[in-house]
């Protein structure tokens, strides 16, 4: 057995996030190949998207962990704590900050993404942070510990991040400035009436919302601590003491600065995730794809997109070469309280080509809305947005891949309502803004477990 | 609102320091009449017990009840002693007639039960004086104060939306110092309530009206817990009401729980009791309802006519037909979350302490063997049973019917259903008992896990690990693990009460009743991938 194992194929992967894990899961599914982890944050796999519970005190840290600890060991998975600080590609061997080295025989890179700071006075003050590591929510955890002890915070950059620091500080019951570059919230991605319905409900939340507003510089005190930061169109100076950074993200990747792999924003990639080294891969946040999927970015810091990263280059490193063709773009989030999932395409109005419609529902006194496109000449379904609505994944997936008409989608639209028994539903509301406004004559159809589950 | 709040905490903790002093008020003696009296009442003939108990409690000092158990269970056990004594010399002198003459004298039952029949009579003091006064001063106040505890949260919890704000920052959701004393408080409630019963007389004292309004009698221990209980889903059941006012499938599992509390466990019972029938829930299935073939039941329906036989038809049919079709259409569900007594408990009182199960892979195996050991003793005792009241034997392959019996009230009756199963509440969380030894879970669990359409759908490839759902899973089933394969959830123990579907951030999890097929869908790769790499792996 330990002969066998000095004969296998050292994996190594940098970054223990839901790409990396992902990719080492698999090839595990798959092989016997001797496997290493790498990560600097934290030994053991945790959920990223689940830091913002911890501090709201919904969670313990440990629950944000989906293996048991002994599930790394048990599946032959070595997990190494440290810094990779370079990669020596002639000799296959990577350094870390303590000195010492490690072989290995395929290196897949996963180090995610870094909070953007553009280059702001004052951006490496105490009490300016980023939500996105571990050490990030430690941070927090000292610098607004609860409204006493923090004033104010101001946040700054109107993106997923940005919100989600808004309702964890919230949650302490700490006032919050949110400063937000855009006209509306998210309004590069969102169409006008789901961006303005977020913008409301950020104001219910007794949160400061400053659209068109941009940060100028972050104001220090005599400790070098935060004390103020001073807004670019008005040079009003906000007094805080915690100022969050969450104007995106971008590849964590300044390790690799003086090596031989291909770098742009991120680590480039091709079609199957290589670099331009062979045996050296990049997954999840980090990659950057030469030649970017339709409609797609070439770097997509989603962790649905890490996961199928992950996933597919197990596949080619078990010597079945395999291309990362992701299907029907998904996405999901949350906006204090409002769900949101997305199935296909909806642009917002600044974004979308000619030949999108778009039919939009809202409900008249709850956070709920819908945005359905389709292609005005054919009625293809491009897209759907659900706001305080849940459907189903599968379904729509189903429908895009088939291209159903948006004709179709509406009249099955009870099929595919994912919320909880009970529930009251809004097909027939939906479809009778649609027949108005299209001049149909749409019936919608009952909830059908046989169509449901046709697929399955 | 605060204000309001902290008031309502204020009257809670007084009614409540009242409830609990109220045991050590009041005092306890027999005047010789009384005595007299209470004897023939009870047709005891011994000479010797009359004369102990002359000695012992006829007397003008004001004993507490502690002082009082202890002398009266001295008495009877003398008094028995001296009996047997007795026996045994009439037995070496082969004396039968003399010896059978001396077996009326024994009094038989637990001394504590003896006890606390005497003091039922000989109690005074201002609980017994003024029980309505003292009802509304304990359970009045206490559930005054609750309810203005629990009511300003309409409007201090915000919206209506999941709420779990800080419960890992509160003490006593959190393990903390109140979590271990209300364990304490409860574990010690358990032990007075199932073996002192004597010692919380004072307790049955308040509830006598409304015991003799309702079945014609004093109010035993056994009423006292039957109020509180249902008194405590409802309150409980108020803070469930507002905690998750936005979601209807709790708003109605709600109610139908505090429904089959009150109406079937609580009042059918006792006004049956009142008609002088044998006082039956109905709801209450074989075996978790696990002296229902015991000769006492079995004889005591035999005895009531009609009603007695519609009770023992019905008893069987809930188990071997209801119980599993239902299971088979909705889940077990239906039974453990939506009618079950103990599920109620656990549903209101014990919600906010859902976040303690043990999620281990570890705990999952103890819990596998735990609770099919359970439902194998539970079969085994009917079994044993069952054989001797219909041969008239006594004992089965050398288990004696009595000592089975006595061994399963006592580990899996009192201390594993009620010592452990609620006592542990804030601590282990608050489905122990259904999770580790409900023997009737156990075998709805088999009917869900293998023949049945329901599921917990996992949407697609939207799970993002966070663990909401496992965390706030008071059955200790890992739904992360589930969900994040794009995997359906299906557990024997999953008992249906949908909070993972409530606090998934990313709307993944549904409760549903569909086809049997595919149901259990192993995924290897996630819905949104490459869909031939799915097709491939997948298939």
């Amino acid at each position: 057995m330990k002969i066998n194992q000095q004969k296998m194929e050292h994996i190594v992967i940098i970054g223990n996030g839901i790409a990396g894990v992902t990719a080492a899961r698999h090839i595990r599914k798959k092989s016997d190949k001797k496997i290493t982890i790498i990560s600097g944050e934290s030994k053991y796999f945790f959920s990223r998207t689940a830091l913002m519970y911890v501090y709201m005190g919904h969670l313990k840290f440990e629950h944000t962990q989906p293996y048991e600890n002994w599930f790394w060991k048990k599946n032959n998975i070595e997990l190494k704590e440290g810094f990779v600080t370079k990669i020596e590609t002639d000799k296959n061997q990577l350094l870390f900050k303590d000195n010492s080295s490690l072989f290995y025989d395929k290196l897949i890179i996963a180090t995610g993404s870094k909070p953007n700071k553009f280059g702001w006075k004052g951006q490496d003050l105490k009490g300016v942070m980023g939500l996105y590591h571990k050490q990030d929510l430690e941070n927090l955890e000292k610098f607004a510990p609860n409204k006493g002890v923090c004033k104010r915070a101001v946040i700054v950059g109107g993106g997923l991040i940005g919100i989600e620091l808004a309702e964890m500080l919230r949650s302490r019951k700490i006032p919050v400035t949110f400063l937000v570059r855009e006209t509306s919230f998210w309004n590069s991605v969102l169409p006008t009436q789901e961006s303005e319905m977020i913008n409301r409900h950020i104001l219910e939340h007794q949160i400061d919302l400053r659209l068109n507003s941009n940060l100028k510089e972050i104001i220090s005190d005599e400790n070098g601590q935060v004390k103020s930061v001073i807004i670019e169109e008005t040079n009003e100076e906000i007094l805080c003491n915690v100022v969050g950074l969450t104007a995106g993200v971008s590849p964590n990747i300044d390790f690799l600065k003086n090596t031989n792999i291909a770098c742009n924003k991120g680590v480039l990639v091709n079609l199957y995730l290589e670099t331009n080294i062979p045996n050296i891969y990049a997954i999840g946040d980090c990659a950057e794809q030469t030649h970017p999927i339709v409609n797609r970015r070439p770097i997509e810091a989603v962790w649905y997109t890490g996961r199928m990263m992950g996933e597919t280059v197990a596949q080619t490193i078990c010597d079945k070469k395999t291309e990362y063709k992701p299907g029907n773009w998904f996405n999901s989030a949350k906006f204090l309280d409002i769900e949101y999932q997305t199935y296909g395409w909806v642009f917002s109005e600044q974004t979308k080509s000619e030949n999108e419609g778009c039919f939009q529902w809202q409900h008249p006194s709850e956070n709920k809305c819908i945005s359905i496109s389709y292609d005005k000449n054919s009625h293809e379904f491009l897209g759907i947005n659900t706001f305080g609505i849940r459907m189903r994944h599968e379904i729509f997936d189903q429908w895009l891949s088939e291209k159903k008409s948006v004709e179709h989608i509406l009249e099955f639209l009870a099929d595919a309502n994912f919320d909880p028994e009970f529930y009251k539903s809004h097909e027939a509301e939906i479809v009778t803004k649609f027949n108005q406004e299209m001049s149909t004559n749409i019936q919608v159809k009952k909830k059908s477990w046989k169509r449901i589950f046709s697929k399955v | 609102m605060k204000t309001i709040k902290y008031l309502g905490l204020g009257f809670f903790l007084v009614g409540f320091f009242i409830f609990t002093m109220a045991i050590f008020s009041g005092y306890f003696n027999f005047t010789e009449q009384e005595l007299d009296c209470y004897i023939s009442e009870k047709g005891y003939k011994s000479e010797r017990l009359k004369e102990e108990l002359l000695k012992s409690i006829v007397t003008d000092e004001k004993l507490s009840i502690f002082e009082f158990s202890s002398k009266v269970r001295a008495t009877f056990e003398t008094s028995n002693r001296h009996h047997e004594i007795l026996i045994s010399k009439y037995n070496s002198e082969k004396n039968w007639t003399k010896k059978g003459e001396e077996f009326q004298y024994k009094v038989s039952g637990k001394p504590h039960n003896l006890s606390f029949e005497i003091a039922k009579k000989a109690g005074k003091g201002f609980f017994k004086d003024q029980p309505t006064l003292a009802w509304w001063l304990t359970l009045g106040l206490g559930i005054f104060g609750a309810l203005l505890f629990i009511l300003p949260n309409v409007i201090l919890l915000g919206k209506p939306v999941i709420k779990n704000d800080g419960i890992y920052h509160e003490s006593a959701t959190n393990r903390g110092f109140i979590a271990w004393l209300v364990l304490i408080y409860l574990v010690v409630f358990y032990l007075l309530l199932y073996f002192m019963p004597d010692y919380v007389v004072n307790w049955t004292f308040i509830f006598d009206p409304i015991s003799n309004a309702l079945n014609g009698g004093n109010a035993s221990q056994w009423f006292v817990y039957g109020f509180l209980y249902c008194a405590i889903m409802l309150v409980m059941g108020a803070r469930m009401y507002i905690k998750y006012r936005y979601n209807k499938y709790q708003i109605i599992r709600t109610t139908s729980v505090l429904f089959f509390q009150i109406v079937f466990a609580f009042l059918i019972p006792e006004i049956m009791t009142s008609l002088n029938m044998p006082g039956y829930d109905f709801k209450n299935a074989f075996p978790l309802d696990y002296d229902f073939f015991f000769e006492w039941n079995l004889k005591s329906l035999q005895n009531s006519g009609a009603i007695g036989l519609f009770i023992l038809v019905w008893g069987i049919i809930l188990t071997i037909i209801i119980v599993p079709v239902m299971v088979y259409f909705f889940g077990k569900r239906w039974y453990c979350s939506w009618v079950c007594g103990c599920g109620g408990l656990a549903e209101t009182l014990g919600d906010p302490y859902r976040q303690h199960s043990d999620k281990s892979l570890n705990a999952w195996k103890l819990e596998r063997w735990v609770i099919h050991l359970v439902l194998i003793f539970s079969i085994l005792m009917t079994v044993v049973t069952l054989h001797c009241y219909f041969s008239g034997t006594s004992s089965l392959l050398g288990i004696k019917s009595q000592w089975i019996k006595d061994t399963y009230s006592f580990l899996i009756g009192a201390w594993f259903a009620g010592v452990i199963g609620t006592g542990f509440y804030p601590i282990f969380g608050n489905r122990i008992w259904c999770r580790f030894g409900c023997p009737l879970a156990a075998y709805l669990g088999f009917v869900q896990r293998f023949k049945s359409r329901f599921r917990i759908t996992t949407n697609g490839g939207q799970c993002i690990s966070c663990g909401n759902c496992s965390t706030y899973c008071e059955q200790g089933i890992d739904v992360r693990a589930y969900a994040q394969k794009g995997e359906n959830i299906i557990r024997s123990s999953c008992v249906g009460c949908g909070i993972c579907s409530a606090v998934c951030p990313r709307g993944v999890l549904k409760l549903e009743n569909g086809p049997e097929k595919g149901r259990i869908n192993p995924t290897k790769i996630l819905l949104g991938n490459d869909v031939d790499l799915m097709k491939l792996l997948n298939d």
